[in-house]
């Protein structure tokens, strides 16, 4: 482990992304994805993201890595600010992202090879091909894929080895830090567990940070040492993983846990579901004040006001709602 | 007599490659009233094995052998004729993907009634009003309203609960639902399973559910069908399969669930690559990557064993427990295998 795990690799604060959509011919209105998101990652750590489909998770991810310009916010990398094209540049080797999808993601008509080589030749990291031959092998071996593999095409693989073959090629820049936007949800249970292990020694081995996305929450639980919930566009809660399992404050990080079905049939009889009324809407009309207000069971005339602050309840565990003291 | 008996059944894909062994000898039992859970690795046969029961493979696939009752009428060979009158009838389904199942072209209201219309004797009249008392049925705001748009105009949540109105409007005695909540977040997925629990009851219905989700399988099911390489490893009541497991592929699937207490620690996965359904091997289909693998288990296939009243498993280890223990008697297993 690295020894200054508590000086923040990755500082983001109030950012936002705001995509502007047609509403008529003419008209555009700003889609709020991402509405003023706070948040630090220290070296070594892993932090977990989740909330329902839709609430911004993918974008603040890629806003993050300036995948996408941010609206607004700023992003602070090792202790500097990043402003100039430099910057982003640099930051764009230390800092990368694993997909979702291992079917869509990988192009199936390249070799493992040279989908593992691309951004090693992108960002010009190899000498001559020698060295760019023996660093793709050092990668697969990374991952768990045998060097016979190399020349075959992705289409050729199941589901858990595209998997590996897309987290060698986001190791390929040498990178501090990666976001991993649901890697394991298009796998098989067992498979899984094979390749959250990897995430695991990966990140012993070479002292990575990650922001891990998922919409499985005893994966994110197993995996983070801190966990973000987020609901459209807004962050409701921060705490360290056992925390925001075992006692957590937001009335919709209530609601979210109490629904994760445990695979325990006895637990699962006697579990108490708090059940949300209706869909969560659109972030193109999201409600005023707390964006919760219109599916929880506590919200009064203050939360329809009034957008609760971000507020620090105890060392480390934050939580915005207006009533955080009554609900609980 | 049970509401559906499943017999010795046999199902194929003939491919250029050769004859895709997809469902290998399966048979179950369903009554009224239960949820059935089918679970396994991706790939064992447990969408082929649904699509059996309905007889809608693709053109490559065949029921090879075996036989399926639906309250006692044999299925296999009864002809299109027979079938168009089980399919949404008798037995509906619910399709993974909420989006490729619901035509983008007409209105949800247009597609229920006709669905209704099809499968029912209710005319146009009776077949509105049933369409948007389901959708009230199933949480849908305003259904007069939201009969009148059309599927991109709902949130995937809603539309995979207007595929589960449609199944239900013409009251079928089983409903086959595959992965119906891989694509919803964990509330609106809470909320469509709270759904078809009280549903079932009303309804008196019985459900077969498959999902990878052993959460889900614990909250919802009476049974489980493990499936392993298109055959069932084992089979028993939720609680024998989940503090019970007696075969070595349920146990690794159990080990490999992350819990509050694996945290910071190592997963167990299940080592090796799912089988080639092409190359199947002579003995059990799961000993290529089973850690506690014999001589014997590379060699002959174990039989179903009952290994009590709820519960029963085709693995070898039972059989080693049971010679150790004296329950049974070594000469009777090497004469039946
Ligand atoms: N490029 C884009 N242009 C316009 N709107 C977008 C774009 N990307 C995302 N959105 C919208 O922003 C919101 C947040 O989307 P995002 O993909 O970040 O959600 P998510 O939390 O990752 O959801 P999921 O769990 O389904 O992946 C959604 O309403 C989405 O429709
Ligand atoms: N049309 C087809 N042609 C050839 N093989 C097929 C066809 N459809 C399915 N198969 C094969 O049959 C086997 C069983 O497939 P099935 O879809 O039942 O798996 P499953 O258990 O439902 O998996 P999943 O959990 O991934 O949905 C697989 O090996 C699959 O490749
Ligand atoms: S601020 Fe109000 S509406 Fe928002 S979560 Fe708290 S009580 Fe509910
Ligand atoms: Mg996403
Ligand atoms: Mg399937």
């Amino acid at each position: 482990m690295p020894e200054n795990k508590n000086v923040p690799l990755l500082e983001v604060k109030d950012l936002k992304q705001h995509f502007n959509i047609n509403v008529g011919a003419f008209k555009t209105k700003p889609l709020k994805a991402v509405d003023g998101v706070s948040f630090s990652i220290n070296q070594g750590e892993t932090l977990g993201l989740v909330g329902e489909s839709g609430c911004g998770k993918t974008t603040v991810g890629r806003t993050l890595l300036h995948l996408y310009k941010p609206t607004a916010g700023e992003i602070w990398y090792k202790g500097k600010k990043i402003e100039t094209k430099q910057d982003i540049l640099e930051f764009r080797k230390k800092a990368t992202m694993v997909f979702q999808d291992p079917y869509s993601s990988l192009n199936p008509r390249m070799t493992v090879a040279d989908i593992i080589g691309e951004p090693l030749d992108v960002h010009k990291l190899c000498a001559n091909k020698a060295e760019r031959q023996e660093r793709i092998l050092e990668l697969m071996n990374h991952v768990g894929l045998n060097s016979e593999h190399a020349a075959r095409y992705a289409h050729e693989f199941s589901g858990g080895q595209r998997q590996r073959i897309g987290i060698a090629r986001a190791l390929a820049v040498n990178p501090d830090f990666i976001v991993c936007d649901e890697p394991v949800s298009a796998l098989d249970v067992s498979i899984q567990a094979q390749v959250i292990n990897m995430f695991d020694d990966l990140q012993d081995k070479l002292g990575l940070t990650y922001l891990f996305i998922a919409h499985d929450l005893l994966v994110v639980r197993h995996i983070s040492d801190r966990i973000a919930v987020m609901y459209l566009g807004k962050m409701v809660e921060l705490a360290d993983a056992k925390t925001i399992y075992e006692s957590p404050l937001h009335p919709y990080s209530k609601s979210l846990l109490s629904a994760v079905p445990v695979p325990d049939p006895k637990i699962a009889r006697a579990n108490q579901r708090i059940m949300l009324e209706g869909d969560i809407p659109s972030p193109l009309n999201a409600p005023s004040g707390c964006p919760f207000r219109t599916r929880c069971p506590y919200a009064t005339e203050q939360c329809a006001a009034e957008m609760p602050a971000f507020n620090e309840v105890a060392p480390g565990h934050f939580v915005a709602c207006h009533r955080v003291n009554e609900v609980n | 007599m049970a509401l559906l008996e499943v017999r010795d059944l046999h199902t194929s894909f003939f491919t250029d490659a050769g004859e895709v062994k997809a469902v290998n000898g399966v048979s179950f039992n369903l009554d009224r009233n239960k949820v059935l859970g089918i679970v396994g690795e991706s790939g064992s046969g447990k969408s082929v094995t649904a699509y059996s029961i309905m007889q809608i493979l693709a053109s490559t696939g065949k029921i090879v052998s075996g036989s399926i009752k639906l309250d006692g009428q044999e299925l296999v060979g009864a002809g299109e004729k027979v079938m168009k009158t089980v399919r949404g009838n008798k037995v509906s389904i619910i399709f993974q993907d909420p989006m490729t199942s619901l035509n983008p072209t007409y209105t949800i209201g247009h597609q229920l009634m006709e669905a209704i219309v099809l499968h029912t004797d209710r005319d146009k009249k009776q077949a509105y009003d049933r369409a948007v008392e389901m959708l009230r049925l199933v949480n849908i705001n305003e259904p007069e309203k939201r009969m009148k748009q059309y599927p991109f105009e709902f949130s995937g949540g809603m539309r995979q609960r207007i595929m589960i109105a449609m199944a239900l409007a013409c009251e079928p005695d089983i409903l086959i639902a595959d992965e119906p909540t891989t694509a919803l977040d964990v509330t609106i997925q809470a909320q469509i399973l709270e759904l078809m629990k009280s549903l079932q009851k009303e309804l008196g219905m019985a459900i077969i559910m498959i999902t990878h989700d052993l959460g889900v399988v614990a909250q919802l099911c009476d049974e489980v069908i493990v499936m392993y390489a298109g055959s069932i490893c084992e089979q028993g009541t939720a609680d024998e399969i989940f503090y019970n497991p007696c075969h070595e592929y349920t146990k690794g699937l159990m080990r490999s669930i992350p819990t509050a207490d694996t945290a910071g620690t190592k997963l167990q996965p299940i080592s090796g690559t799912p089988i080639d359904l092409l190359n199947m091997p002579a003995g059990c289909p799961f000993a290529p990557r089973c850690d506690a693998a014999m001589k014997i288990c590379l060699s002959q296939r174990c039989q179903r064993m009952e290994i009590n009243d709820d519960h029963a498993a085709a693995c070898w280890m039972n059989v080693k427990k049971g010679v150790e223990d004296g329950t049974i008697i070594a000469e009777e297993v090497t004469s039946n295998a």
